[in-house]
């Protein structure tokens, strides 16, 4: 199960906290510093800390390092590291302890952890941070050493206890068993006296085949709760005295509050306050209803600043032109692509363009804030704890262990939660009232003011010998730095962001001449890692240029790929699974047509094959998807499983109808009828297979929607003898196209193939 | 002053009679299980049922529910179908991050009710106002026909 972090009045919440396991991580923060030493293991460190000096900050029974709480009587509590968003994490890091541990999924409770980066740092992102399927990589040792630690110590109390070799006693499911006299002990029975045993300084772990749980598509923890309604988001939190605010930001992008009339506002029952910051406007009230139709009321003169004209149209200019006029930076050189080209038999290039996509999370953007004289109270699901506290922190101006955070179920994230610019804004508007109050976006606020996976506009081109192989590839990407939101100085001049090219820089094929650089053209948009981050971009452009080089080559496209993966075995084998699957290379009818992408992205290797039929009109139809994921040993395959189909339907929505523009400064988007979701009646069966391997396991989460752009576009292309280069496809191109190997010109001359 | 049937109770509710039902389920009487996720009946994540049917709550004021009665998701599983249905999205592993799911759920009880062996297309009809951002259409449609079948 899943406990939903103390909510409630502050007092209950405080004794809850003192009390609980979610305060303790806090409690053993202080021994555990004291005990780090440089180049311990994280889990290690963590566990001599919490057994240190300290008697665990009040509370009773076995606390070593973050991640575990035996207490002597109830559920053992699992600290999860990172955030569940969806993407199965809390069964998945649980797995990983328990299966050390050798504790049931349905004796533990998880809960969020707290903010703490000496406990809970993301050794990959290298920050308390969930994203970029880096969390099962991360967690993969230190979990399992911290189950291991942990059981051990308890095996060392009923040995003691018994006054018999450890060697003699076994645990399972939470009892130890000395097997020679078959006594037990349950863990709450010896939480206690665990305490005091000394950390192990080394811990075995077991042999994969010994795994009773790892690799099981067991049931997942949060699934009940989510079931039933009683599974609470940051939304549902409701704390006595709360009220509710929604909130207005200046429509354009770096605008201010001119002036604002509430004199209505303040005529609607219910309405408690106008707040003011300088660049929105919130209205208070009961609830948000009142809140809602008192914002509507509101009269706001905006100063729209300095982006009061941007366009989407010029942003896009712009990053074409980048090409030519901007110092590439470099990111991948091997081979010497210049004489490689000079003796191609045909040269191919061609130019792809990607749009600004929102996040738009099914739980609309919100903060509960309580602002105290003394302290700060924060309800909310995010995927950056810390550095929520540490705006809170700074926007109060109380000392970071003042700030608590309640870190709740996340209903999506995508990576819009690795902003906190909402919660920022929400203790602004906290601050200036006496209560707690629950700031909710209306989902046309989370549209219009998200921030957005830039567009990206790349230039990318081959020379092919006579058999039709790449002898050089030489790929352009031109898009922002997405990273330096994150860096307050800005990302400087003339470095490679990592996350620009993280997709293209190594694809999956052997190509003996590489040269892949950034062209940087930052607009003045805020921008943010969206679902498949780098590779969601860079593989669009990979996957879809090699299928042209297939055709160029008159060669099937599956069995091109595989003759460039000789050296990369994994990949193929993802290849091979989803193509045999698919059924790839069965006929079709006239109209219809198999897609095909593959990719290296987040540790793992991603197949996918799309089949889709295309009307007269144009109308895209798709009829079976088939995916086949590599990403080493599964830790729940089921999970994996799902993933993979979500994250392809997130990426189909984006292929076929995601796309931001601005005109006059503003989104012209604002809601589900005009951002369009993928719906059922347009989901087609997805089948999605792990293939077996016992490699160290890879990220998942971003994968599926990485694959679907592109096998997609190849689809169409398979399908109408047209190549759309940008998405959201253009299904206006391919009214009667669907004759088969008709090419029909490409509407706009930049994005033709140039051939030589 | 209006008094509500909700989930087998009366409940009087104090807010003017243009309120959606949802903010008065969420915001003044604590059941938190219905959630906003549009506003404007888009996304189906409000949906709960009035005398069985489904309905969008974001956008029906509460004047306009008179002396139906008001089911949802905390009490759906009183109901036979109901409990199928939740028993199905669990053997599945239908949900993600779960936001949508009260709404799928309470789309797919009252399409088993009206209709207990629903073919694809009847599916579709029934459940594609509901946006699920995580994409579990397919379990969905998978759970949909185990609960009709057990
Ligand atoms: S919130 Fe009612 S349909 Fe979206
Ligand atoms: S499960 Fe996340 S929106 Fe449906």
């Amino acid at each position: 199960m899943v406990d939903n972090p103390a909510y409630g009045v502050p007092e209950l919440a405080r004794r809850r906290f003192l009390g609980g396991g979610l305060l303790l991580a806090f409690a053993v923060v202080g021994a555990s510093r004291k005990a780090h030493a440089a180049g311990e293991e994280p889990s290690l460190r963590a566990i001599q800390g919490a057994t240190g000096a300290s008697p665990h900050g009040g509370f009773d029974g076995f606390a070593p390092g973050g991640f575990i709480r035996i207490p002597p009587e109830g559920p053992i509590t699992i600290i999860a590291p990172n955030v569940e968003m969806g993407q199965g994490i809390y069964t998945g890091e649980a797995m990983l302890i328990c299966e050390e541990l050798e504790a049931g999924l349905d004796q533990i409770h998880v809960v969020a952890a707290p903010p703490d980066e000496a406990l809970y740092k993301q050794p990959i992102l290298k920050s308390q941070a969930t994203g970029g399927s880096t969390s099962i990589r991360g967690a993969w040792t230190p979990l399992r050493q911290a189950g291991a630690a942990a059981r051990t110590m308890l095996i060392g109390a009923a040995a003691q206890q018994w006054k018999v070799p450890a060697r003699e006693c076994t645990a399972k499911r939470a009892v130890v068993t000395h097997r020679p006299s078959g006594r037990t002990l349950t863990y709450s029975a010896l939480a206690l006296a665990a305490s005091h045993q000394p950390v192990p300084k080394d811990v075995q772990l077991k042999d994969p085949k010994d795994f009773t749980m790892i690799g099981k598509p067991l049931p997942r923890v949060d699934t009940p709760g989510k079931v039933d309604g009683s599974a609470i988001f940051g939304i549902d939190i409701r704390v006595p005295g709360m009220k509710v605010a929604t909130v207005a930001a200046c429509p354009t992008f770096g605008g201010k509050v001119a002036h604002v009339d509430d004199r209505a506002t303040r005529r609607v029952p219910g309405v408690r306050d106008v707040v003011r910051l300088p660049n929105a406007v919130a209205v208070v009230g009961d609830h948000f209803w009142a809140a809602k139709q008192g914002l509507a009321a509101l009269d706001i003169t905006w100063d729209h600043g300095p982006n009061a004209m941007l366009d989407s149209a010029e942003i896009i200019r712009n990053l074409r032109d980048a090409h030519g006029t901007v110092q590439p930076v470099m990111a991948r050189q091997t081979g010497d692509v210049d004489t490689a080209l000079g003796k191609a038999a045909k040269k191919i290039g061609a130019d792809y363009e990607l749009p600004f996509l929102a996040h738009a999370t099914m739980e609309p953007i919100n903060t509960t804030v309580h602002v105290r004289a003394d302290a700060c109270e924060i309800w909310v699901g995010t995927q950056v704890p810390t550095m929520a506290q540490k705006l809170a922190a700074d926007g109060t101006g109380l000392p970071l262990d003042k700030v608590v955070i309640h870190n709740q179920l996340l209903g999506g994230g995508f990576g819009r939660r690795l902003s906190a610019d909402s919660i920022a804004q929400a203790v602004a508007i906290a601050k200036q009232v006496s209560y707690p109050v629950k700031i909710i976006w209306t989902r046309e606020e989370d549209i219009q003011h998200d921030q957005y996976r830039p567009a990206y506009y790349d230039r990318i081109s081959a020379g092919l010998d006579a058999n039709g192989m790449p002898t050089a590839w030489v790929d352009h990407v031109g898009g922002a730095s997405v990273l330096a939101t994150y860096v307050p100085t800005g990302w400087p001049e003339g470095k490679l962001d990592p996350d620009a090219v993280e997709g293209a820089a190594k694809p999956p094929y052997d190509f003996a001449n590489i040269h892949v650089d950034w062209v940087r053209a930052d607009p003045p948009v805020p921008v943010l890692w969206w679902r498949g981050v780098g590779p969601t971009h860079n593989v669009f452009v990979v996957e879809s240029f090699i299928d042209e080089l297939a055709h160029a080559a008159a060669k099937d496209p599956v069995a091109y790929r595989l003759d460039l993966l000789r050296n990369n075995p994994r990949a193929a084998g993802a290849l091979k699974m989803a193509a045999e699957k698919s059924g790839w290379g069965g006929a079709l009818p006239a109209g219809s047509g198999r897609g095909v992408s593959l990719h290296d992205s987040f540790g793992s290797h991603v197949a996918m094959v799309i089949e889709i039929a295309v009307t007269e009109t144009g109308e895209i139809k798709m009829k079976r998807i088939v995916a086949a994921i590599d990403c080493g040993l599964a830790i729940n395959p089921d999970s994996v499983r799902a993933q993979l189909e979500g994250g392809i339907v997130f990426g189909l929505t984006a292929a076929l109808y995601g796309e931001i523009t601005f005109q006059n400064g503003r989104v012209m988007q604002s809601n589900f009828n005009n951002y369009r979701m993928l719906r059922m009646n347009e989901t087609p069966p997805i089948e999605a297979y792990v293939v077996p391997s016992s490699e160290s396991p890879g990220g998942v989460g971003e994968t599926g929607t990485v694959s679907a752009a592109p096998a997609l576009g190849n689809a169409i292309f398979a399908a109408t003898g047209q190549r759309l280069r940008r998405y959201p496809f253009d299904r206006t191109q391919l009214h009667g196209a669907h004759a088969e190997g008709v090419v029909v010109s490409s509407r706009d001359a930049a994005q033709k193939t140039r051939v030589d | 002053m209006m008094t509500l049937r909700i989930n087998g109770q009366s409940h009087v509710i104090d807010a003017t009679p243009d309120m959606p039902l949802l903010w008065a389920l969420r915001d003044l009487l604590g059941l938190t299980g219905t959630k906003f996720g549009c506003g404007i009946a888009q996304c189906g994540a409000c949906t709960v049922h009035l005398d069985g049917n489904p309905v969008r709550s974001c956008v029906l004021p509460m004047a306009a529910v008179g002396n139906r009665d008001v089911t949802t998701i905390e009490a759906v599983g009183e109901t036979a179908v109901g409990k199928k249905v939740q028993a199905a999205w669990v053997a599945l592993e239908v949900p993600q991050c779960g936001y949508c799911q009260s709404g799928q759920i309470m789309s797919a009880a009252a399409l088993l009710t009206r209709t207990p062996e629903p073919q694809d297309e009847d599916i579709d009809a029934a459940m594609s106002g509901n946006i699920c951002r995580c994409g579990t259409y397919t379990r969905i449609r998978a759970a949909i026909k185990q609960a009709a079948k057990g």
